[in-house]
């Protein structure tokens, strides 16, 4: 199947995922009757939904394919350089002091950048960060910032903190309308960002001095990626929290989709995660309505299952 | 002419020296073997040559520039390297791997175009792995790999290529199919090549100059009867070597003697 047929296939599925997500809900209203002006609120509402779906899905794909790449590392994702357990420490931290819950996306960026800069540092050799300990710092801070985030949690009778449940698996809840626009257009920007570099993403996954026999300037080109993904992870956890897994899979699902080659992947991987995140907070909602499911565990329970498939046909095939 | 000239060139990791004081010249259309017992900074002296590393001191100089003041895509667009292995860890198939080569022609955002695509499609010919084009990288074997590796290479439009013990993850069959590409490139394309080599049957068999290594000094240059002795074997090896005459091509043939009888 030609690539162009395959994401315009993925971009249907994102189509009709999204007038899914419009008339589905604790309530089912047709999409005729949504249109009808007493129902502008709630479709208002939805609609700010889907796309803080479509921007946290593509965001956190992007930035797990820039960094699989740069790292080298299949395992690699978004929140590998500290940044969810930073954001969850930061808001934690906040609640506690009783700051208003306006300023949470606030506290929840610093810390997520904070811990991102306490890896960056913590991994730097001279003016070189080499991978492995990068890593390895990565789940070093992350671990200590858990650690102490629970410690917290655990200590305080603060009835405020059973809030954090939802950033620890995310939500798309979220109905600060301009907070969105900027986030948006941090991921937008990055995303793009990153999609201009893929060229240079495709001589570095075979290796950082093969790169350079390229013609890349392959330190260089990694700093930028890495405070460009650092950005968008920090803005999109800091609206949504933490969720898991899709900055994981989809970039491994849409590469065996569509193939390695970073110029077709990153856009390919940006629809395919906003469908599936669209299609993942179709279940949060209405699995047990009124009960909303928090969106990193539906997330991981249909992510999984989706990506063993694919993988299997695809062995299968060979 | 010279192609490149290493002049007083001193270069390691961080402080620490690896090469000490080397200066040599290849000229155009040259096939130049390095070979050197293990640390004795033949694959450092080939990172210094393919700007992975900064000289600590001295200067290479290719066609009358100085690598260091060129643009590393524009150094590229010259010269092309050839790693001892390549680790892909996604399965980018053969010609998407064959392709890549073009990226120092490319502008950021510059998709390939026809003329890129014949170049990456010859360049695969002549390494006989158009065939296997549409197969993912990681399900060829390897010696067909090394050659791809070598198509991508070739692809960048190279005047002089640079191998790092290509041949030492092969066995005798594929090293001899490596290394008769590399001289048909040489012959036939007039493509210059610098390659270290572990093997010194095969060093003296392919390459018209040999330089031989010793703790980071050229201990002796020239052609390989003059350079692979066993005098000078023995010394820089610490082996007790017999050199004989492959009786077909004339050229030094090292024989190893064991210590125990």
């Amino acid at each position: 199947m030609k690539i162009s047929l395959k994401i315009s296939l993925l971009l249907i599925i994102l189509i009709v995922a999204i007038l899914l997500a419009i008339t589905k809900g604790s309530v089912d209203i047709p999409l005729a009757e949504l249109l009808l002006k007493e129902n502008w609120q709630v479709l208002y509402l939805r609609i700010l939904r889907i796309l803080v779906a479509i921007i946290a899905g593509s965001g956190l794909a992007v930035s797990g394919i820039a960094l699989q790449a740069i790292l080298r590392n299949p395992l690699a994702e978004p929140y590998l350089l500290g940044t969810s357990s930073g954001a969850g420490l930061g808001a934690v931290i906040a609640i506690i002091l009783g700051i208003s819950s306006i300023y949470l996306p606030l506290a929840a960026f610093l810390g997520a950048i904070l811990s991102i800069i306490l890896v960056y540092q913590l991994a730097k050799q001279g003016s070189r960060i080499p991978v492995q300990s990068l890593i390895l710092s990565g789940v070093i801070v992350s671990i200590a910032l858990s650690g102490i985030m629970v410690f917290l949690i655990s200590v305080s009778p603060n009835e405020a903190l059973h809030g954090i449940m939802w950033w620890l698996w995310g939500s798309l809840q979220f109905y600060d309308p301009k907070l969105l626009l900027l986030v948006g257009m941090v991921v937008a920007l990055g995303t793009f960002a990153i999609f201009i570099f893929s060229q240079d993403l495709n001589a570095i996954s075979i290796g950082d001095e093969e790169a350079i026999h390229l013609g890349i300037n392959t330190e260089t080109i990694k700093k930028i990626l890495f405070f460009i993904t650092s950005l968008i992870t920090a803005g999109i956890v800091s609206i949504c929290g933490v969720i898991g897994f899709v900055g994981l899979i989809i970039p491994h699902l849409t590469r065996l989709i569509v193939g390695p080659n970073h110029k077709t992947l990153i856009p390919a991987s940006c629809v395919c995660a906003a469908a599936f995140m669209v299609i993942c907070d179709i279940f949060s909602r209405t699995l047990f309505t009124p009960l909303e499911i928090p969106i990193g565990i539906i997330t991981a329970f249909l992510g999984a299952p989706v990506f063993i498939i694919l993988l299997k046909i695809k062995q299968a095939v060979k | 002419m010279d192609l490149l000239k290493v002049d007083n060139l001193c270069g390691g990791y961080g402080k620490e020296t690896v090469i000490r004081d080397v200066s040599f010249k290849i000229e155009e259309g040259g096939f130049l073997g390095i070979i050197g017992p293990n640390g004795s900074g033949k694959s450092t002296l080939l990172r210094l040559m393919s700007r992975v590393l900064i000289p600590q001191t001295g200067k290479i100089i290719l066609e009358d520039t100085d690598i260091a003041r060129m643009h590393l895509k524009d150094f590229c667009k010259k010269v092309a390297f050839v790693p001892q292995d390549t680790m892909i860890n996604f399965s980018f198939n053969v010609w998407e791997i064959a392709l890549l080569g073009r990226i120092p022609h490319l502008r950021r955002m510059q998709w390939e175009g026809r003329r890129d695509f014949s170049i990456a499609q010859n360049s695969l010919s002549l390494t006989d792995t158009l065939h296997l084009k549409d197969k993912p990288i990681d399900e060829v074997s390897a010696g067909e790999r090394q050659r791809v590796i070598i198509a991508k290479a070739l692809t960048q439009e190279p005047i002089l290529m640079l191998l790092d013990e290509p041949t030492s993850h092969l066995d005798i069959g594929h090293q001899i199919q490596v290394l008769n590409l590399l001289k048909r490139l040489n012959r036939q394309n007039n493509l210059t090549i610098v390659v270290v080599l572990h093997d010194l049957n095969l060093a003296s068999e392919y390459c018209q100059r040999i330089i031989l290594l010793n703790a980071g000094k050229i201990f002796k240059e020239g052609e390989p009867q003059e350079v692979l002795t066993y005098q000078n074997i023995e010394t820089v090896y610490k082996t007790v070597v017999v050199v004989n005459k492959n009786p077909i091509s004339f050229k030094p043939y090292v024989v190893l003697v064991s210590g125990e009888r």
